[in-house]
């Protein structure tokens, strides 16, 4: 039999090595804690990185909305549905469609059951902003039924900024509630600081409808910073598709907004550096010479730039 | 006809008396009234997700309902014993047969009448608008469509030795149906001989139920009415499937020892 003062000294050590263990863990675990704290979101914190992809399938259930069902599935050509229609329309995302069918993914009937198939599910393009299937433009603003899914994707992937640029820019144009695309611009610019996109489409909520042109230059500038150095000493073949876009997107918004403040050689000149990067130099020079009419005609009223 | 009708009468009573019914409903409530109170952009309008997600309750709920009902009913009389009195009174093995689907049958047309109105109401409070003759048409194919699996099911009830994998197998194959039946002959043209035929041939064999979910579509996006033509020749459809199941069953169960 083992005498009792063994056991008190086992007992000893283990709370001491227990105790040792917790001191120099408890360090580890709070640096890890904070490292996943990154994300107060509960979805997040349950699935991980495996939310993104469920913050990807609701973007597309968004896109699904956009076009009233008539969406491809895995089985269909996507081809003209490589960028979410719903993103690609704002104008504040490359569009990578080209060459795709997205009004007749689904090609002719197969067979009887397909073509008969047809008459049950959503069967023709259209866009929600247009009308949706009964093409009535008085139900525009039922583009408001993409953002449940939108507002999902943004709270599964928060790092995700196009989808807060998305957001905003159909809270502002289709539902006019500019407050609430202000708001959630600046959260994504809370999880993506200093993301261009982010920043443009802040910029123009301001210039285009609160014509704040001082705020509006501010952001573009902050938004042209961190392009600039992306596309730096490259020649526009040797850029990237995306940073090409951003670059002559947001030198064009500086533009309208000098030609809208009636600073025409500012214009002129943002306009001469979108020329430089531009697929379509000579639009772009046309446009410059019409600012040099301008200068010459007599002033204006202005409307902000859309 | 009157026997077939007492027998389905039994069914329908059976179905308010469990709970499956009761509990399903309210689960797909709370589910739904959950999902309305969110947020979205202090947007009050918005209501499609919350109509997809409860029609998408209502089918899962209704094939619940309708498998598990049909594929108990032949196994419960067998347990219980009640089998054997029931086929001594003057009622034959095909009019059992009919009146447990009929009942079956009927008892979903009951719920899905519970279920459309909670969806008529719930769509109707955001949108303030009631298609009544849209929603009628989807829960008329739906019902049909129930027809179909509650056949399949009383066919299954038959076949395997347990309810409980006669329930699973029905529900996998439903649900391979309503995913993949569509695409069945464009996966058949990627594969090699003899493959490619079987699959070919299966895809015009199965009951194109897909047909009738694929409707959740129009409803949720307010698409225009189908027309009532179409809608008719989906119910002779499945009528025809009905039919040919329930004829099925009927030669099976008149062949199969009941002790």
């Amino acid at each position: 039999m083992m005498p009792s003062r063994l056991y008190l000294l086992l007992f000893v050590t283990f709370l001491v090595l227990g105790l040792g263990l917790g001191a120099g863990l408890q360090p580890q675990y709070r640096a890890i804690e904070q490292q996943n704290r990154q994300s107060d979101n509960f979805f997040s914190l349950l699935f991980g990185d495996s939310s993104r992809l469920f913050a990807n399938n609701f973007s597309v259930k968004a896109d699904a909305y956009y076009h009233s069902g008539y969406y491809p599935t895995i089985f269909d050509n996507k081809k003209g549905f490589q960028t979410l229609h719903v993103a690609e329309d704002t104008g504040a995302v490359a569009s990578h469609n080209a060459g795709g069918d997205d009004t007749g993914f689904m090609g002719p009937p197969r067979n009887w059951v397909d073509a008969f198939g047809r008459h049950f599910i959503p069967n023709r393009h259209s866009h929600l902003d247009e009308g949706g299937p009964t093409a009535d433009a008085r139900t525009a603003e039922e583009v408001g039924e993409i953002l449940p899914w939108l507002k999902f994707s943004a709270e599964l992937d928060p790092h995700n900024a196009d989808t807060f640029v998305v957001i905003a820019f159909w809270l502002r144009t289709k539902m006019n509630d500019n407050t609430n695309a202000i708001d959630v611009l600046r959260d994504g610019l809370r999880h993506n600081p200093r993301d261009p996109e982010l920043f443009f489409e802040l910029a123009r909520v301001y210039l285009e409808h609160y014509a704040d042109t001082d705020r509006a230059r501010n952001i573009l500038d902050a938004a042209l910073q961190q392009v600039e150095p992306k596309i730096a000493g490259r020649t526009p073949d040797q850029m990237d598709f995306d940073d090409r876009f951003r670059y002559e997107k947001i030198q064009m918004k500086l533009s309208e907004l000098e030609e809208y403040i009636h600073n025409y050689p500012a214009a002129i000149d943002h306009l001469q550096k979108v020329k430089a990067v531009s697929p379509a130099p000579v639009d772009i020079q046309r446009h410059i010479e019409q600012l040099r009419q301008k200068m010459a005609a007599p002033a204006a009223t202005n409307t902000p730039p859309r | 006809m009157k026997i077939i009708w007492a027998v389905a009468g039994v069914a329908v009573k059976e179905l308010y008396r469990r709970k499956d019914f009761y509990v399903l409903f309210i689960v797909t409530i709370l589910i739904c009234l959950v999902m309305a109170s969110v947020n979205v952009f202090d947007d009050r309008q918005v209501v499609r997700y919350i109509k997809e997600l409860a029609l998408l309750l209502i089918w899962i709920s209704s094939l619940v309902i309708a498998i598990t009902t049909a594929a108990r009913q032949i196994p419960a009389e067998k347990e219980q014993r009640t089998l054997l009195p029931l086929l001594a009174k003057p009622l034959s093995r095909t009019q059992l047969l009919l009146g447990k689907f009929l009942g079956c049958w009927l008892a979903c047309g009951l719920a899905l009448v519970c279920f459309y109105i909670f969806f008529g109401a719930l769509a109707a409070s955001r949108e303030h608008q009631w298609p009544v003759a849209n929603y009628c048409e989807a829960a008329f194919l739906h019902w049909f469509a129930l027809g179909v699996v509650i056949a399949m099911s009383l066919l299954g009830s038959l076949i395997f030795a347990a309810p409980s994998s006669n329930s699973t197998i029905c529900f996998v194959v439903v649900a391979t149906i309503l995913c993949l039946a569509r695409y069945l002959d464009t996966l058949a043209t990627a594969m090699n001989e003899p493959l490619r035929s079987i699959v070919y041939a299966i895809y015009f064999l199965v009951p194109h139920l897909e047909w009738v979910y694929g409707m959740r579509n129009l409803i949720v996006h307010d698409w225009p009415l189908v027309e009532w033509r179409f809608v008719g020749q989906c119910i002779l459809y499945l009528l025809t499937y009905m039919a040919v199941f329930l004829t099925a069953a009927c030669l099976v169960f008149r062949r199969k020892p009941i002790n």
